[in-house]
Protein backbone atom coordinates (compact mmCIF):
# COMPACT_ATOMS: atom_id res chain seq x y z
CA UNK A 1 0.00 0.00 0.00
CA UNK A 2 1.54 3.27 -0.64
CA UNK A 3 1.24 6.86 1.57
CA UNK A 4 -1.05 8.16 -1.24
CA UNK A 5 -4.15 5.69 0.15
CA UNK A 6 -4.05 7.00 3.27
CA UNK A 7 -5.16 10.44 1.94
CA UNK A 8 -8.30 12.07 0.58
CA UNK A 9 -10.77 10.80 3.28
CA UNK A 10 -13.13 12.76 4.98
CA UNK A 11 -11.79 15.40 7.62
CA UNK A 12 -14.82 15.58 10.35
CA UNK A 13 -16.79 12.28 8.91
CA UNK A 14 -19.73 12.17 11.00
CA UNK A 15 -20.55 15.81 9.41
CA UNK A 16 -19.07 15.16 5.76
CA UNK A 17 -20.49 11.81 5.44
CA UNK A 18 -24.52 13.70 6.40
CA UNK A 19 -23.86 16.24 4.16
CA UNK A 20 -22.93 13.80 1.35
CA UNK A 21 -25.75 11.57 2.32
CA UNK A 22 -28.60 14.41 2.38
CA UNK A 23 -27.30 15.12 -1.28
CA UNK A 24 -27.36 11.42 -2.26
CA UNK A 25 -30.45 11.59 -0.95
CA UNK A 26 -32.07 14.37 -3.11
CA UNK A 27 -30.57 12.69 -5.67
CA UNK A 28 -31.83 9.32 -6.16
CA UNK A 29 -35.73 11.04 -4.58
CA UNK A 30 -35.64 13.44 -7.11
CA UNK A 31 -34.22 11.44 -10.12
CA UNK A 32 -33.29 14.26 -12.84
CA UNK A 33 -31.93 16.35 -10.56
CA UNK A 34 -27.80 17.02 -10.27
CA UNK A 35 -26.72 17.72 -6.71
CA UNK A 36 -22.72 18.60 -5.47
CA UNK A 37 -20.52 15.95 -3.49
CA UNK A 38 -17.69 17.09 -2.30
CA UNK A 39 -14.92 15.99 0.97
CA UNK A 40 -12.85 13.02 -1.05
CA UNK A 41 -10.06 13.09 -3.51
CA UNK A 42 -9.87 9.75 -4.48
CA UNK A 43 -7.11 8.19 -6.72
CA UNK A 44 -7.77 9.16 -10.44
CA UNK A 45 -9.86 8.03 -12.69
CA UNK A 46 -12.27 7.87 -9.69
CA UNK A 47 -14.36 11.41 -9.42
CA UNK A 48 -14.71 13.23 -6.23
CA UNK A 49 -19.00 12.53 -6.00
CA UNK A 50 -17.76 8.40 -6.68
CA UNK A 51 -15.19 8.65 -3.40
CA UNK A 52 -17.66 10.28 -1.82
CA UNK A 53 -20.41 8.17 -2.23
CA UNK A 54 -18.22 5.43 -1.39
CA UNK A 55 -17.05 6.95 1.91
CA UNK A 56 -20.36 7.50 2.91
CA UNK A 57 -22.27 4.34 2.24
CA UNK A 58 -19.40 1.81 1.90
CA UNK A 59 -17.88 -0.20 4.90
CA UNK A 60 -16.46 -3.99 6.02
CA UNK A 61 -20.34 -5.20 5.46
CA UNK A 62 -20.64 -4.06 1.91
CA UNK A 63 -18.87 -6.02 -1.33
CA UNK A 64 -17.72 -3.87 -3.38
CA UNK A 65 -16.96 -4.18 -7.40
CA UNK A 66 -14.31 -1.85 -9.43
CA UNK A 67 -14.70 -1.97 -13.20
CA UNK A 68 -12.23 -1.67 -15.73
CA UNK A 69 -9.88 1.26 -14.78
CA UNK A 70 -11.75 1.33 -11.83
CA UNK A 71 -9.68 -1.88 -11.10
CA UNK A 72 -6.33 0.10 -10.07
CA UNK A 73 -3.99 -1.20 -7.27
CA UNK A 74 -4.09 2.71 -6.02
CA UNK A 75 -7.80 2.81 -6.17
CA UNK A 76 -8.06 -0.89 -4.29
CA UNK A 77 -5.87 0.66 -1.67
CA UNK A 78 -7.95 3.73 -1.25
CA UNK A 79 -11.32 1.63 -0.75
CA UNK A 80 -9.79 -0.86 1.35
CA UNK A 81 -7.92 1.88 4.02
CA UNK A 82 -11.08 4.36 4.13
CA UNK A 83 -13.86 1.43 4.05
CA UNK A 84 -12.29 -1.78 4.37
CA UNK A 85 -14.83 -2.76 1.70
CA UNK A 86 -14.51 -6.87 0.72
CA UNK A 87 -13.64 -6.33 -2.61
CA UNK A 88 -15.35 -8.81 -5.30
CA UNK A 89 -16.82 -9.99 -8.41
CA UNK A 90 -19.72 -8.10 -10.24
CA UNK A 91 -22.14 -11.11 -9.37
CA UNK A 92 -21.27 -10.58 -5.69
CA UNK A 93 -21.06 -6.80 -5.57
CA UNK A 94 -23.69 -4.24 -3.32
CA UNK A 95 -21.93 -1.16 -4.80
CA UNK A 96 -20.20 -1.65 -8.11
CA UNK A 97 -17.92 1.67 -9.77
CA UNK A 98 -17.16 1.83 -13.32
CA UNK A 99 -17.88 3.97 -16.35
CA UNK A 100 -21.17 2.31 -18.10
CA UNK A 101 -19.37 0.69 -20.46
CA UNK A 102 -16.95 -1.11 -18.13
CA UNK A 103 -20.27 -2.81 -16.31
CA UNK A 104 -21.17 -4.58 -19.22
CA UNK A 105 -23.62 -6.65 -19.31
CA UNK A 106 -25.16 -5.30 -16.34
CA UNK A 107 -27.59 -8.45 -16.36
CA UNK A 108 -24.29 -9.59 -13.90
CA UNK A 109 -25.70 -7.15 -10.87
CA UNK A 110 -27.73 -8.37 -7.88
CA UNK A 111 -31.46 -7.17 -8.71
CA UNK A 112 -32.55 -8.55 -5.41
CA UNK A 113 -35.28 -11.02 -4.41
CA UNK A 114 -39.54 -11.13 -4.73
CA UNK A 115 -39.38 -11.52 -1.58
CA UNK A 116 -36.68 -9.16 -0.44
CA UNK A 117 -35.97 -6.70 -3.39
CA UNK A 118 -33.70 -4.57 -1.22
CA UNK A 119 -31.03 -7.27 -1.58
CA UNK A 120 -29.87 -5.62 -5.13
CA UNK A 121 -26.50 -3.80 -6.21
CA UNK A 122 -26.24 0.12 -6.48
CA UNK A 123 -24.30 0.60 -9.23
CA UNK A 124 -22.10 4.19 -9.34
CA UNK A 125 -21.83 4.95 -12.83
CA UNK A 126 -18.61 7.62 -13.92
CA UNK A 127 -19.69 10.17 -16.78
CA UNK A 128 -17.42 11.76 -18.35
CA UNK A 129 -20.34 15.04 -17.99
CA UNK A 130 -23.77 15.00 -16.47
CA UNK A 131 -26.34 17.55 -17.76
CA UNK A 132 -30.17 17.41 -16.56
CA UNK A 133 -31.11 18.68 -19.94
CA UNK A 134 -28.84 19.98 -22.22
CA UNK A 135 -29.23 23.12 -24.22
CA UNK A 136 -32.13 21.14 -26.43
CA UNK A 137 -33.28 18.73 -23.98
CA UNK A 138 -32.00 16.00 -25.62
CA UNK A 139 -31.99 13.21 -22.82
CA UNK A 140 -34.50 10.80 -22.20
CA UNK A 141 -37.68 11.70 -20.79
CA UNK A 142 -37.95 10.12 -17.47
CA UNK A 143 -41.04 9.30 -15.21
CA UNK A 144 -41.93 7.91 -12.01
CA UNK A 145 -41.76 8.51 -8.12
CA UNK A 146 -39.32 11.99 -7.40
CA UNK A 147 -40.54 13.63 -10.51
CA UNK A 148 -43.12 16.14 -10.91
CA UNK A 149 -44.40 15.64 -14.97
CA UNK A 150 -41.35 14.65 -16.30
CA UNK A 151 -37.33 15.25 -15.97
CA UNK A 152 -34.66 14.34 -18.53
CA UNK A 153 -31.34 13.12 -18.14
CA UNK A 154 -28.59 12.49 -20.09
CA UNK A 155 -27.64 8.49 -19.92
CA UNK A 156 -25.13 6.31 -21.05
CA UNK A 157 -28.49 4.34 -23.18
CA UNK A 158 -31.79 3.92 -22.74
CA UNK A 159 -32.78 -0.08 -23.17
CA UNK A 160 -30.67 -1.39 -20.02
CA UNK A 161 -32.88 0.95 -18.21
CA UNK A 162 -36.43 0.37 -19.68
CA UNK A 163 -35.67 -3.14 -19.06
CA UNK A 164 -34.43 -2.63 -15.22
CA UNK A 165 -37.57 -0.89 -15.37
CA UNK A 166 -39.64 -3.82 -16.16
CA UNK A 167 -37.72 -6.18 -13.54
CA UNK A 168 -39.64 -3.81 -10.59
CA UNK A 169 -39.70 -4.40 -7.81
CA UNK A 170 -36.67 -5.97 -8.63
CA UNK A 171 -33.69 -4.22 -10.46
CA UNK A 172 -30.34 -2.41 -9.69
CA UNK A 173 -30.26 1.15 -8.89
CA UNK A 174 -27.76 4.36 -10.49
CA UNK A 175 -25.86 6.88 -9.28
CA UNK A 176 -24.29 8.78 -11.70
CA UNK A 177 -21.03 10.84 -11.44
CA UNK A 178 -19.27 13.31 -12.87
CA UNK A 179 -16.57 15.46 -11.11
CA UNK A 180 -18.30 16.34 -7.60
CA UNK A 181 -21.97 16.22 -9.49
CA UNK A 182 -24.49 13.31 -8.26
CA UNK A 183 -28.15 12.28 -10.10
CA UNK A 184 -29.39 9.38 -9.41
CA UNK A 185 -31.90 7.01 -11.01
CA UNK A 186 -33.46 4.64 -9.34
CA UNK A 187 -35.38 1.29 -10.35
CA UNK A 188 -38.82 3.02 -9.98
CA UNK A 189 -38.19 5.16 -12.83
CA UNK A 190 -39.86 4.98 -16.20
CA UNK A 191 -37.10 6.21 -18.92
CA UNK A 192 -38.47 6.70 -22.82
CA UNK A 193 -35.81 7.07 -25.19
CA UNK A 194 -36.89 11.05 -27.31
CA UNK B 1 -13.36 -4.01 55.92
CA UNK B 2 -9.62 -3.21 57.23
CA UNK B 3 -8.04 -5.35 54.78
CA UNK B 4 -7.58 -3.23 51.82
CA UNK B 5 -6.72 -0.43 54.12
CA UNK B 6 -3.20 -0.97 54.78
CA UNK B 7 -2.28 -1.93 51.10
CA UNK B 8 -3.92 1.42 50.06
CA UNK B 9 -1.58 3.36 52.17
CA UNK B 10 1.51 1.01 50.87
CA UNK B 11 0.49 1.35 47.06
CA UNK B 12 1.00 5.39 48.09
CA UNK B 13 4.03 4.83 49.85
CA UNK B 14 5.43 3.10 47.32
CA UNK B 15 4.14 5.16 44.24
CA UNK B 16 4.57 8.49 45.70
CA UNK B 17 8.48 9.05 44.41
CA UNK B 18 7.66 8.14 40.90
CA UNK B 19 4.29 9.55 40.38
CA UNK B 20 1.71 11.79 41.49
CA UNK B 21 -0.43 9.92 44.05
CA UNK B 22 -3.77 10.65 42.52
CA UNK B 23 -3.28 8.70 39.32
CA UNK B 24 -2.38 5.39 41.18
CA UNK B 25 -5.00 5.56 43.84
CA UNK B 26 -7.97 6.33 41.33
CA UNK B 27 -6.76 3.77 39.17
CA UNK B 28 -7.07 1.04 41.10
CA UNK B 29 -8.02 2.10 45.06
CA UNK B 30 -9.12 -1.76 46.33
CA UNK B 31 -5.84 -3.49 44.86
CA UNK B 32 -4.11 -5.22 46.93
CA UNK B 33 -0.95 -6.63 45.46
CA UNK B 34 1.73 -3.82 45.63
CA UNK B 35 4.45 -6.05 43.65
CA UNK B 36 1.79 -6.31 40.68
CA UNK B 37 1.08 -2.40 40.85
CA UNK B 38 4.91 -1.73 41.09
CA UNK B 39 5.17 -3.49 37.61
CA UNK B 40 1.78 -2.35 36.39
CA UNK B 41 3.35 1.65 37.09
CA UNK B 42 7.01 0.64 35.59
CA UNK B 43 5.46 -0.63 32.51
CA UNK B 44 3.27 3.10 32.15
CA UNK B 45 6.47 5.09 32.39
CA UNK B 46 7.66 2.95 28.99
CA UNK B 47 4.28 4.16 27.37
CA UNK B 48 4.08 7.86 27.09
CA UNK B 49 0.23 7.58 25.31
CA UNK B 50 -0.88 5.92 28.18
CA UNK B 51 0.39 8.81 30.26
CA UNK B 52 -1.05 11.52 28.24
CA UNK B 53 -4.61 9.91 28.04
CA UNK B 54 -4.67 9.32 31.82
CA UNK B 55 -3.63 13.04 31.89
CA UNK B 56 -6.40 13.66 30.12
CA UNK B 57 -8.49 11.98 31.94
CA UNK B 58 -6.98 14.56 34.85
CA UNK B 59 -8.02 17.47 33.18
CA UNK B 60 -11.20 16.10 32.43
CA UNK B 61 -13.08 14.24 35.47
CA UNK B 62 -16.39 15.30 34.19
CA UNK B 63 -17.93 13.51 30.92
CA UNK B 64 -21.25 13.56 29.67
CA UNK B 65 -21.34 16.75 27.88
CA UNK B 66 -22.77 17.45 24.53
CA UNK B 67 -19.02 16.45 22.93
CA UNK B 68 -19.11 12.91 23.94
CA UNK B 69 -21.73 12.07 21.99
CA UNK B 70 -20.84 11.52 18.42
CA UNK B 71 -22.47 13.81 15.79
CA UNK B 72 -26.56 12.48 16.08
CA UNK B 73 -25.73 10.38 18.76
CA UNK B 74 -25.68 7.11 16.60
CA UNK B 75 -22.33 5.95 15.13
CA UNK B 76 -20.66 6.49 11.72
CA UNK B 77 -21.41 2.51 11.45
CA UNK B 78 -25.17 2.27 12.03
CA UNK B 79 -25.77 5.34 10.17
CA UNK B 80 -23.71 4.21 6.89
CA UNK B 81 -26.71 0.63 7.32
CA UNK B 82 -29.50 2.92 7.89
CA UNK B 83 -28.92 5.30 5.38
CA UNK B 84 -28.09 2.18 2.97
CA UNK B 85 -31.44 1.25 3.82
CA UNK B 86 -33.27 4.18 3.44
CA UNK B 87 -32.09 4.75 -0.25
CA UNK B 88 -33.68 0.88 -1.09
CA UNK B 89 -36.29 2.59 0.47
CA UNK B 90 -36.22 5.33 -1.93
CA UNK B 91 -35.73 2.73 -4.71
CA UNK B 92 -38.56 0.47 -3.90
CA UNK B 93 -41.47 3.20 -2.82
CA UNK B 94 -44.10 1.39 -0.12
CA UNK B 95 -41.56 -2.05 0.60
CA UNK B 96 -40.35 -2.60 3.80
CA UNK B 97 -36.56 -2.46 4.08
CA UNK B 98 -35.18 -4.32 7.39
CA UNK B 99 -32.54 -2.74 9.37
CA UNK B 100 -30.73 -3.39 12.10
CA UNK B 101 -32.24 -1.51 14.48
CA UNK B 102 -30.44 -0.02 17.55
CA UNK B 103 -31.34 0.30 21.22
CA UNK B 104 -31.90 3.60 21.73
CA UNK B 105 -31.70 5.46 25.26
CA UNK B 106 -35.58 5.54 25.09
CA UNK B 107 -38.22 2.91 25.15
CA UNK B 108 -39.56 1.09 22.37
CA UNK B 109 -43.13 2.84 21.41
CA UNK B 110 -41.44 6.40 21.65
CA UNK B 111 -40.94 6.72 18.30
CA UNK B 112 -36.95 4.78 17.97
CA UNK B 113 -37.07 4.22 14.93
CA UNK B 114 -38.21 8.15 13.61
CA UNK B 115 -35.57 9.19 15.70
CA UNK B 116 -32.97 6.83 14.21
CA UNK B 117 -33.68 7.23 10.30
CA UNK B 118 -34.00 11.78 11.66
CA UNK B 119 -30.29 10.64 13.08
CA UNK B 120 -29.13 9.29 9.87
CA UNK B 121 -30.45 12.47 8.01
CA UNK B 122 -29.55 14.99 9.99
CA UNK B 123 -27.10 17.65 9.16
CA UNK B 124 -25.75 20.63 11.84
CA UNK B 125 -27.53 22.94 8.96
CA UNK B 126 -30.78 21.16 9.73
CA UNK B 127 -33.47 22.81 11.37
CA UNK B 128 -35.76 20.41 13.45
CA UNK B 129 -39.55 20.18 14.26
CA UNK B 130 -41.25 16.90 16.04
CA UNK B 131 -44.26 16.91 16.75
CA UNK B 132 -46.78 14.45 18.26
CA UNK B 133 -50.04 14.22 16.73
CA UNK B 134 -49.68 17.38 15.31
CA UNK B 135 -48.33 19.08 19.27
CA UNK B 136 -45.28 20.49 19.64
CA UNK B 137 -45.50 20.72 23.29
CA UNK B 138 -46.45 16.87 24.48
CA UNK B 139 -44.05 14.70 26.33
CA UNK B 140 -42.25 12.40 23.16
CA UNK B 141 -42.03 15.58 21.48
CA UNK B 142 -40.52 18.14 23.65
CA UNK B 143 -38.07 14.61 25.26
CA UNK B 144 -37.22 14.02 20.66
CA UNK B 145 -36.35 17.36 20.27
CA UNK B 146 -34.27 17.85 23.36
CA UNK B 147 -32.18 14.73 22.29
CA UNK B 148 -31.16 16.41 18.95
CA UNK B 149 -30.67 19.85 20.57
CA UNK B 150 -28.09 18.05 22.93
CA UNK B 151 -26.52 15.26 20.59
CA UNK B 152 -26.91 17.03 17.38
CA UNK B 153 -26.69 20.64 18.23
CA UNK B 154 -29.21 21.44 15.47
CA UNK B 155 -31.68 24.57 15.44
CA UNK B 156 -35.23 23.43 16.57
CA UNK B 157 -38.00 25.23 16.02
CA UNK B 158 -42.27 24.77 15.95
CA UNK B 159 -42.78 26.39 12.87
CA UNK B 160 -43.89 23.66 10.04
CA UNK B 161 -42.36 26.16 7.15
CA UNK B 162 -39.30 27.02 9.03
CA UNK B 163 -38.29 22.81 9.38
CA UNK B 164 -36.28 21.02 7.05
CA UNK B 165 -36.53 17.72 8.69
CA UNK B 166 -39.81 17.16 10.62
CA UNK B 167 -40.43 14.19 12.66
CA UNK B 168 -43.70 13.20 13.44
CA UNK B 169 -46.42 10.74 15.38
CA UNK B 170 -49.30 10.26 14.23
CA UNK B 171 -50.35 13.36 11.63
CA UNK B 172 -49.10 15.09 8.54
CA UNK B 173 -48.98 19.14 9.57
CA UNK B 174 -51.86 21.08 8.40
CA UNK B 175 -49.69 23.53 6.14
CA UNK B 176 -48.38 21.96 3.32
CA UNK B 177 -45.05 20.64 2.87
CA UNK B 178 -42.28 21.89 0.55
CA UNK B 179 -39.24 20.59 -1.82
CA UNK B 180 -36.57 20.57 0.49
CA UNK B 181 -38.59 19.09 3.61
CA UNK B 182 -38.38 15.50 4.99
CA UNK B 183 -40.72 14.39 6.88
CA UNK B 184 -39.83 11.28 8.95
CA UNK B 185 -43.01 9.43 10.56
CA UNK B 186 -42.79 7.04 14.07
CA UNK B 187 -44.64 3.68 13.23
CA UNK B 188 -45.57 1.29 15.68
CA UNK B 189 -46.34 -1.66 13.20
CA UNK B 190 -45.01 -1.16 9.74
CA UNK B 191 -46.84 -4.45 8.22
CA UNK B 192 -50.24 -3.12 7.25
CA UNK B 193 -51.33 -6.97 6.93
CA UNK B 194 -50.08 -8.20 10.29
CA UNK B 195 -53.63 -7.88 12.15
CA UNK B 196 -54.66 -10.59 9.04
CA UNK B 197 -51.09 -12.36 9.15
CA UNK B 198 -49.31 -12.83 12.21
CA UNK B 199 -46.29 -14.85 10.23
CA UNK B 200 -43.61 -12.77 8.90
CA UNK B 201 -43.18 -15.74 5.85
CA UNK B 202 -46.67 -14.98 4.77
CA UNK B 203 -47.09 -11.43 4.95
CA UNK B 204 -43.57 -11.65 3.08
CA UNK B 205 -45.14 -13.92 0.37
CA UNK B 206 -48.40 -11.76 0.20
CA UNK B 207 -46.41 -8.73 -0.46
CA UNK B 208 -44.30 -10.93 -3.13
CA UNK B 209 -47.58 -12.17 -4.90
CA UNK B 210 -49.04 -8.94 -4.80
CA UNK B 211 -51.83 -10.93 -2.90
CA UNK B 212 -53.77 -7.68 -1.56
CA UNK B 213 -57.24 -9.64 -1.02
CA UNK B 214 -57.30 -10.18 2.31
CA UNK B 215 -57.04 -6.42 3.11
CA UNK B 216 -60.11 -5.62 0.68
CA UNK B 217 -62.01 -8.38 2.94
CA UNK B 218 -61.34 -6.32 5.92
CA UNK B 219 -62.38 -3.22 4.68
CA UNK B 220 -65.39 -5.59 3.01
CA UNK B 221 -66.49 -6.41 6.62
CA UNK B 222 -66.39 -3.18 7.89
CA UNK B 223 -68.52 -1.90 5.13
CA UNK B 224 -70.72 -5.52 6.13
CA UNK B 225 -70.61 -4.52 10.05
CA UNK B 226 -70.91 -0.86 10.35
CA UNK B 227 -72.46 0.20 7.20
CA UNK B 228 -69.40 2.27 6.41
CA UNK B 229 -65.57 1.75 6.34
CA UNK B 230 -65.06 2.28 9.84
CA UNK B 231 -60.83 2.22 9.54
CA UNK B 232 -60.35 5.84 10.85
CA UNK B 233 -56.50 5.51 10.55
CA UNK B 234 -53.88 3.76 10.16
CA UNK B 235 -56.20 3.25 6.86
CA UNK B 236 -53.92 1.50 3.88
CA UNK B 237 -52.52 2.82 1.04
CA UNK B 238 -51.98 1.66 -1.86
CA UNK B 239 -48.47 2.70 -3.55
CA UNK B 240 -47.98 3.64 -7.46
CA UNK B 241 -49.92 0.47 -8.10
CA UNK B 242 -47.62 -1.76 -6.44
CA UNK B 243 -47.27 -2.26 -2.58
CA UNK B 244 -49.96 -1.61 -0.08
CA UNK B 245 -48.38 0.21 2.67
CA UNK B 246 -49.42 1.38 6.25
CA UNK B 247 -48.89 4.91 6.64
CA UNK B 248 -48.21 4.64 10.47
CA UNK B 249 -51.74 5.81 12.98
CA UNK B 250 -52.08 8.79 10.92
CA UNK B 251 -55.79 10.06 10.85
CA UNK B 252 -57.48 9.08 7.38
CA UNK B 253 -58.03 12.65 7.00
CA UNK B 254 -54.17 12.95 6.31
CA UNK B 255 -53.94 9.93 3.66
CA UNK B 256 -54.72 12.91 0.67
CA UNK B 257 -51.35 14.70 1.55
CA UNK B 258 -49.31 11.48 1.67
CA UNK B 259 -49.99 11.52 -2.65
CA UNK B 260 -47.96 13.57 -4.71
CA UNK B 261 -46.30 15.80 -1.81
CA UNK B 262 -43.67 17.51 -2.78
CA UNK B 263 -41.42 16.57 0.56
CA UNK B 264 -39.32 13.42 0.79
CA UNK B 265 -41.27 11.00 3.25
CA UNK B 266 -39.41 8.32 5.39
CA UNK B 267 -41.11 5.53 8.15
CA UNK B 268 -38.81 4.27 10.39
CA UNK B 269 -40.29 1.48 12.63
CA UNK B 270 -37.52 0.22 15.56
CA UNK B 271 -39.02 -2.41 17.64
CA UNK B 272 -40.38 -4.12 14.13
CA UNK B 273 -37.03 -3.31 12.36
CA UNK B 274 -37.86 -1.45 9.10
CA UNK B 275 -37.66 1.27 7.30
CA UNK B 276 -40.15 2.40 4.27
CA UNK B 277 -40.60 5.57 2.54
CA UNK B 278 -41.82 7.70 -0.76
CA UNK B 279 -40.20 9.38 -2.82
CA UNK B 280 -41.77 13.38 -3.21
CA UNK B 281 -44.72 13.18 -5.99
CA UNK B 282 -45.25 9.35 -5.18
CA UNK B 283 -49.00 8.66 -6.57
CA UNK B 284 -50.81 7.29 -3.17
CA UNK B 285 -54.16 5.81 -3.12
CA UNK B 286 -56.30 4.82 -0.28
CA UNK B 287 -58.08 1.47 -0.67
CA UNK B 288 -61.93 1.35 -1.32
CA UNK B 289 -64.57 0.31 -3.20
CA UNK B 290 -66.49 1.96 -6.28
CA UNK B 291 -69.66 1.83 -4.34
CA UNK B 292 -67.76 2.47 -0.76
CA UNK B 293 -65.40 5.55 -1.63
CA UNK B 294 -62.64 6.66 0.29
CA UNK B 295 -63.61 9.48 2.55
CA UNK B 296 -60.60 11.67 4.62
CA UNK B 297 -63.54 12.63 7.29
CA UNK B 298 -62.91 14.73 10.69
CA UNK B 299 -65.34 15.87 13.58
CA UNK B 300 -67.89 18.03 11.79
CA UNK B 301 -66.89 21.75 13.83
CA UNK B 302 -64.70 24.20 13.75
CA UNK B 303 -62.06 24.79 16.10
CA UNK B 304 -62.63 26.55 18.94
CA UNK B 305 -59.81 28.45 19.20
CA UNK B 306 -59.02 29.36 15.85
CA UNK B 307 -62.06 28.76 13.72
CA UNK B 308 -60.45 26.76 11.21
CA UNK B 309 -62.78 24.49 9.57
CA UNK B 310 -60.43 22.68 7.29
CA UNK B 311 -57.76 21.10 9.85
CA UNK B 312 -58.30 17.24 11.97
CA UNK B 313 -59.66 18.18 15.57
CA UNK B 314 -58.91 16.75 18.65
CA UNK B 315 -61.94 16.92 21.16
CA UNK B 316 -61.33 17.98 24.56
CA UNK B 317 -63.65 17.31 27.85
CA UNK B 318 -63.16 20.71 29.84
CA UNK B 319 -66.19 19.87 33.18
CA UNK B 320 -67.84 17.00 34.23
CA UNK B 321 -70.96 18.25 32.87
CA UNK B 322 -70.81 17.17 29.46
CA UNK B 323 -68.88 20.49 27.82
CA UNK B 324 -66.82 19.95 25.21
CA UNK B 325 -64.38 21.43 23.18
CA UNK B 326 -62.93 21.22 19.54
CA UNK B 327 -59.27 22.26 18.92
CA UNK B 328 -56.73 21.89 16.22
CA UNK B 329 -54.45 18.83 16.64
CA UNK B 330 -51.89 20.95 14.90
CA UNK B 331 -50.52 23.67 17.45
CA UNK B 332 -48.65 25.25 15.38
CA UNK B 333 -51.29 25.75 12.88
CA UNK B 334 -53.46 27.07 15.40
CA UNK B 335 -51.04 29.09 16.78
CA UNK B 336 -50.25 30.85 13.92
CA UNK B 337 -53.75 31.25 12.54
CA UNK B 338 -54.81 33.23 15.93
CA UNK B 339 -51.74 35.15 15.57
CA UNK B 340 -53.27 36.48 12.02
CA UNK B 341 -56.42 37.04 14.18
CA UNK B 342 -58.53 34.18 13.56
CA UNK B 343 -60.69 33.53 16.53
CA UNK B 344 -63.24 30.43 17.25
CA UNK B 345 -65.82 30.14 20.26
CA UNK B 346 -63.95 29.74 23.16
CA UNK B 347 -60.59 31.64 21.77
CA UNK B 348 -59.53 34.59 23.58
CA UNK B 349 -57.45 37.03 21.90
CA UNK B 350 -53.71 36.27 22.14
CA UNK B 351 -53.28 39.83 23.17
CA UNK B 352 -55.14 39.19 26.46
CA UNK B 353 -53.68 36.06 26.92
CA UNK B 354 -50.22 37.49 27.08
CA UNK B 355 -50.81 40.05 29.76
Amino acid sequence: MTPEALLGGFIDAPVQSAHAFRAGLEALARPGTLHSLTGATPPAPMSVAAGVLILTLCDGTTPVHLAGHHDSDAIRDWVTFHVGAPLVTAEKAMFAIGTWAAMQPVGRFAIGQPDYPDRSATLIVEMPTLAPSGPHLSGPRLSGPGIKGEARLALPETAAFVRNRALFPLGFDCFFTAGSLVAGLPRSTNVEAN
Amino acid sequence: MTAPLPALAAVDSVAQPDHGRDERAGFHPEQPDVQHDRSREDHAKDQPVEKVVMALHAAHPEKGSMTDYNFAYLDEQTKRMIRRAILKGIAIPGYQVPFASREMPMPYGWGTGGVQVTAACLTPDDTLKVIDQGADDTTNAVSIRKFFQRTAGVAVTEATTEATIIQTRHRIPETALTKGQILVYQVPIPEPLRFLEPRETETRKMHELEEYGLMHVKLYEDIARHGTIATSYDYPVKVEGRYVMDPSPIPKFDNPKLSDNPAIQLFGAGREQRIYALPPHTHVVSLDFDDHPFVASKAAHDCDLCAAQDSYLDEVITDDQGSRMFVCSDTDFCRSRREAGHLGRLGTPLSEVEQ
